[in-house]
C-alpha cells in the first residue's frame, strides 16, 4: 500500500469507528423515550436483525438458499424455554442454542449440498414444515399449541434483565456482538472464499475451493445465527408457541434479505427494518403488506438485484462523489 | 385393505406426477426451478372457482376459460416477464423470485377468500365396493382422467413434429438449437405445457382436498420431492416419483401416523440424495458443471 | 553413456501426464474417442484441431469439469480419474478457460488473492489467516509480471477483455503449479496482446520449470513456440510429433485443409 493510500485508509478505519459508536451510542439511548410496546418491537427487530444476517451470509455471500431460519429460530427459541424453566441458566442454554443450531445444520446441510441442484432449499422447505410439526405435536417437551410460558428474564450475578429496557440493552450488545462477529468472518479467508462461490463457482472450485466444505459452514453458520436470535425471543415475550416458527416466517426472512440487498453487509439491517418497519408506518394490515413484499421482492430481483442497499449507494455517491466502498472483501 | 392402500397412494400420486412432470419439463429445457409450481395448481383451482362460483359460468366452459387465463399468465407472461430476465441472472435468482412469486399468489388468493372453498366435482360422491375394498368414485375418476393426460402428452411429445422438437430441446439445447429448432418457442412451449398440467391437476385434487390458499405450499413440496426422488431430467422419472410419494405417504399414515408421513419423505429425499444423486430413474448428470 | 547423461534423459522421458484410452460421450456424441497421450516434465506442448475435435473437451475431462465415460488419467504415476477440480488444483495442476472466468464483482487484487490462498494450509487454519502481507507481495508481483498493476483497484468486470484474459492467466499462475493448462489462450485477442502472451508463456516455462499444454488455432505461432504437437480429429488423435513432422504430415493437412 502506498502511504496515500494507507492514509487513506486509516481515515477510512477513524471514521467507521466513529460512526458506529455514535450508533451504538443513539441505540442505546432510542429505547428511552420509546414507549412499552414500541421497545418490544425495536427489541424484536434487533433480535430478527441477527437472523437475516445468517441468512445474508448462507444466502448473500454463499450463494445457498435457506428457507429454514424459522425452524432454527424455533429450536434455538425452545432449546432455551425449556433450559430456562428446567432453571437452568439462561447464559448455558443461549450458547446451547446456538451450538445445537450450528450441529443440526451441519447434519442437514451434509447431504443436501452434496449435489450441485438446489436441494437445500427443498430440503429446508421440509425441514421447516417438520420442525412446525414436532413443535405442534410433541406437547409432553414442547407444550404444544399452546406453547411455553412464564419464561424468565436473565440474571446476570446482581445485574437483572428484568426490565424491558434492560433487556432491550442486552439485546442490543448481542446483536452488535453478532453483528461484528459476522464483520471479521466475512474479511477473513473464508470470507473471500464465500465470495468466490458466489461470483463463479466453477472457477472458484478450479483455484482450489472446496465448495462442499465451504457451503456447509456457511450454511451452519448462518443457521446458528437464527438459532441464537431464536435463543432471545423466550424471554423477549415470556412465551413463546409454535406459529412464530412457521414456514412463512422463512419466507419472510427471504424477503427481508433480498430487499435489503443480498451479499451486502448492510442489506439486513436495511431489509429486516423495511420489511417490519414500513408496514407499521403504513398502517398496512397485516395480508396486503406481503402481498406489497412479495410484489417488491420481484421486481428487486429483476430490476435491482441489489435491494435497498443501492440507495445507499447512490446517496453516498451523491454526498462524496465515491463508490460506496465494499464493507467486506 | 392393501388394495384400498394402493388405490388411495395411486389416486394421490398420480396427481403428484402430473405436477411434477410439468416441474421437470421447465428444469428440462429451461433450467428454470419453478417454486411456485404448487401455487400455480392453487391459481388454476381459483381461477377455476372464480370463474365458475362466481360467475356461475358452466363448467366445462369456466374450464376452458381457466386453461386460457393459466395459459397466459402462468405459462406466456411468467416465461416473458419474469423468467427470460433473469435467466441470465443465474439460477438462485431464478429461485428467489419463484419463491417471491409463490407469496405473491397465496396472497392474493387470501385477497379473494382466506377460507377453505369447496370445488366442483365432475364425479359424484360415493364409493364402491371392489375385491372387499372401499374405493371412492373421486380416486378411480382421477386416476383414469391423469392417466388420460399423461398419455396424451407421451403421444404429443413421442409422435408430433412440435412434440418431437420439444423432447430435442428438452434432452439437448445445443444440439437442438443446431438443427435448426426454434429454442425459445419451444421452451415457451413448455411453460404452456406446464399452466395446462397444473388447471389439470386443480381440477382433481381440489375437489377432495378444498381448495384454499395454501394448498399449492405441501403440493408443491410433494412434487419437488417426486422430482428429486424420481429424476428431474426424465419425465418418468417425475410420473414415478410422484407415485412412489404418494405410496409412502398412504402407507405412512395407514401404519405409522399421518402428521410423520412428512419425514419419512424427507428421510428417503436426503437417502437418495446420498445414494443416487441423479433420482431412481433419472439419468446422470453428464454435465456437472454448469459452464 | 555418462551417469549425468543418463539421469537427464531420465527426467526428459519423466511422464507428468499420462491418458490412457480416454472416452467422453455427450447423448450418444462421441466427443472423445480413446485417447491415449502422455505429457512429458517440463514441455511446451500444443494440442490442435479442427473444431469439434474433442481439445476443450479432453481439457474439462483431465481438469474435472466433466466426469469422463472411460478411460483413466495419471499426473505423475497418482490416478486422477474423476478427481474434482479443488483437489485436481490442489496438486499442482491449474488451467485457463476459453471463455475467460473470473470473479466479476471482486477487485482484481482479490481475484488473485482468491486464486492463492486455498492452497495453503486446511480450511481452519485459513479462518485465523488475518495477515495477508506476504501474499498480497506475491500477488502484486504477479500482477507486475502481467504488467496489470494499475489496476489492483479494479472490479474484474470492468476489465476489457484482454486484460481479463491476462488476470485469468494470472489466476492459473500464481500457485505455482507443476502443470498449466491453457485453453485458447490467444482467442479473441489482438496481435499486440498474443504476442506479450505468449512471452509471458516462455518466461514462465523457463523461470520455473513448470509443464504447459496450450490448446490453440493459431498454426503459425503454435508450430514456432511448441517443443511438440498433438493434433485431435473427431475425438482421436490424428498426428504427434515435433513441429516440423506435423507440418509435413499428410494426414494433418488433410484434416485441416480436406486436401
Amino acid at each position: 500500500m502506498t502511504p496515500v493510500e494507507s492514509k487513506n485508509r486509516k481515515e477510512l478505519v477513524n471514521f467507521s469507528t466513529l460512526l458506529i459508536f455514535s450508533f451504538f451510542v443513539i441505540l442505546w439511548i432510542i429505547p428511552y423515550f420509546l414507549n412499552l410496546y414500541t421497545v418490544y418491537v425495536f427489541t424484536w427487530l434487533l433480535i430478527y436483525i441477527i437472523a437475516a444476517y445468517g441468512l445474508n451470509l448462507i444466502l448473500g455471500y454463499a450463494g445457498q438458499i435457506s428457507l429454514a431460519q424459522a425452524a432454527f429460530m424455533g429450536i434455538g427459541a425452545y432449546v432455551v424455554a425449556i433450559l430456562t424453566k428446567l432453571d437452568y441458566s439462561f447464559w448455558i442454554a443461549f450458547p446451547l442454542a446456538g451450538l445445537l443450531s450450528f450441529l443440526v445444520g451441519i447434519i442437514l446441510g451434509f447431504p443436501s449440498l452434496k449435489v450441485k441442484h438446489h436441494y437445500l432449499a427443498m430440503v429446508t422447505i421440509g425441514f421447516n414444515f417438520i420442525i412446525y410439526k414436532i413443535l405442534m405435536n410433541e406437547e409432553q417437551i414442547t407444550g404444544g399449541p399452546y406453547g411455553i410460558m412464564n419464561i424468565p428474564r436473565p440474571t446476570l450475578g446482581f445485574i437483572s434483565f428484568e426490565s424491558d429496557l434492560s433487556f432491550a440493552h442486552l439485546v442490543l450488545i448481542i446483536s452488535l456482538l453478532m453483528v461484528f462477529l459476522m464483520y471479521y468472518l466475512l474479511n477473513t479467508k473464508w470470507g473471500r472464499a464465500f465470495k468466490m462461490i458466489r461470483e463463479n463457482e466453477v472457477r472458484a472450485e478450479v483455484v482450489g475451493v472446496d465448495l462442499r466444505s465451504y457451503k456447509l459452514v456457511a450454511f451452519a453458520i448462518g443457521s446458528a445465527y437464527a438459532g441464537i436470535a431464536g435463543g432471545l425471543l423466550p424471554p423477549l415475550f415470556g412465551y413463546i408457541e409454535p406459529t412464530l416458527f412457521e414456514f412463512v416466517i422463512s419466507f419472510d426472512f427471504l424477503l427481508m434479505v433480498l430487499i435489503g440487498g443480498r451479499g451486502r453487509f448492510v442489506g439486513p439491517i436495511l431489509g429486516v427494518s423495511i420489511v417490519i418497519l414500513l408496514p407499521e408506518i403504513l398502517r398496512i394490515t397485516e395480508q396486503l403488506n406481503l402481498l406489497i413484499f412479495s410484489i417488491i421482492a420481484i421486481i428487486v430481483i429483476v430490476l435491482v438485484p441489489e435491494g435497498a442497499s443501492s440507495l445507499v449507494d447512490i446517496a453516498y455517491k451523491l454526498f462524496t462523489g465515491k463508490k460506496f466502498p465494499s464493507l467486506t472483501k | 385393505m392393501l388394495f384400498q392402500l394402493i388405490i388411495g397412494g395411486t389416486a394421490s400420486g398420480i396427481l403428484y406426477s402430473l405436477i411434477a412432470m410439468g416441474f421437470s419439463l421447465l428444469w428440462q429445457t429451461s433450467q428454470t426451478i419453478n417454486f411456485a409450481q404448487g401455487d400455480f395448481v392453487a391459481a388454476s383451482a381459483f381461477i377455476m372457482l372464480i370463474s365458475y362460483s362466481m360467475f356461475h359460468f358452466p363448467y366445462l366452459l369456466s374450464l376452458i376459460l381457466t386453461l386460457i387465463v393459466a395459459a397466459f399468465i402462468l405459462g406466456f407472461i411468467f416465461k416473458k416477464l419474469i423468467v427470460q430476465r433473469i435467466l441470465e441472472k443465474g439460477l438462485m435468482s431464478i429461485i428467489c423470485a419463484t419463491i417471491a412469486m409463490s407469496l405473491l399468489i397465496q396472497n392474493s388468493i387470501i385477497f379473494y377468500s382466506p377460507e377453505s372453498q369447496n370445488f366442483p366435482s365432475l364425479i359424484r360422491e360415493g364409493t364402491i365396493s371392489i375385491f372387499n375394498a372401499n374405493l371412492s368414485f373421486l380416486d378411480i375418476f382421477n386416476i383414469f382422467f391423469a392417466i388420460i393426460i399423461i398419455v396424451i402428452l407421451q403421444l404429443f411429445l413421442q409422435k408430433t413434429k412440435i412434440g418431437k422438437a420439444l423432447k430435442a430441446v428438452a434432452q439437448n439445447r445445443e444440439t437442438a438449437n443446431i438443427l435448426g429448432i426454434d429454442v425459445p418457442k419451444m421452451i415457451m412451449l413448455a411453460f404452456i405445457i406446464n399452466a395446462v398440467l397444473s388447471v389439470f391437476a386443480a381440477i382433481l385434487v381440489s375437489p377432495i382436498y378444498a381448495a384454499k390458499y395454501n394448498m399449492g405450499s405441501a403440493l408443491g413440496l410433494r412434487a419437488f420431492y417426486a422430482a428429486i426422488i424420481g429424476g428431474f431430467n426424465q419425465m418418468r422419472g417425475a410420473l414415478l416419483g410422484g407415485l412412489l410419494i404418494g405410496y409412502i405417504e398412504v402407507l405412512t399414515t395407514g401404519y405409522i401416523t399421518a402428521e410423520y408421513s412428512e419425514a419419512v419423505i424427507l428421510l428417503i429425499v436426503i437417502a437418495v440424495i446420498l445414494l443416487k444423486p441423479e433420482g431412481i430413474w433419472g439419468t446422470k448428470e453428464i454435465w456437472s458443471k454448469e459452464l | 553413456m555418462a551417469l549425468n547423461e543418463r539421469k537427464e534423459r531420465k527426467f526428459m522421458r519423466k511422464k507428468i501426464l499420462k491418458i490412457s484410452n480416454l472416452h467422453k460421450t455427450f447423448y450418444g456424441f462421441r466427443a472423445l474417442n480413446g485417447i491415449n497421450m502422455n505429457v512429458n516434465e517440463g514441455e511446451l506442448l500444443g494440442i490442435m484441431g479442427p473444431n469439434g475435435s474433442g481439445k476443450s473437451t479432453l481439457l474439462n475431462c483431465i481438469t474435472g469439469i466433466f466426469p469422463n465415460t472411460d478411460g483413466k488419467v495419471f499426473f505423475r504415476d497418482k490416478d486422477i480419474t474423476g478427481w474434482n477440480s479443488s483437489s485436481i488444483f490442489k496438486i499442482g495442476i491449474a488451467r485457463t478457460f476459453q471463455m475467460v472466468q473470473i470473479f466479476p464483482d471482486m477487485c482484481v487484487l482479490d481475484n488473485i488473492l482468491g486464486a492463492l490462498q486455498e492452497s495453503n494450509g486446511n480450511m481452519l487454519q485459513r479462518l485465523f489467516q488475518v495477515n495477508e502481507s506476504k501474499e498480497k507481495e506475491k500477488a502484486m508481483g504477479m500482477l507486475d509480471f502481467l504488467k496489470i498493476s494499475h489496476l489492483k483497484n479494479e472490479n474484474a468486470k470492468n476489465l476489457s477483455y484482454g486484460q481479463q484474459k491476462l488476470l485469468d492467466l494470472g489466476m492459473a499462475l500464481i500457485a505455482d503449479p507443476s502443470l498449466i493448462l491453457l485453453d485458447e489462450p490467444l482467442a479473441g485477442v489482438n496481435l499486440t496482446l498474443g504476442k506479450e502472451i505468449i512471452e509471458f508463456i516462455l518466461k514462465l516455462v523457463k523461470k520455473k520449470s513448470c509443464t504447459v499444454i496450450i490448446i490453440e488455432h493459431n498454426a503459425k505461432i503454435m508450430l514456432d513456440i511448441c517443443s511438440r504437437i498433438i493434433i485431435l480429429n473427431e475425438g482421436k488423435k490424428l498426428a504427434e510429433g515435433k513441429p516440423e513432422e506435423i507440418k509435413s504430415n499428410k494426414e494433418v493437412i488433410k484434416a485441416y485443409f480436406g486436401a
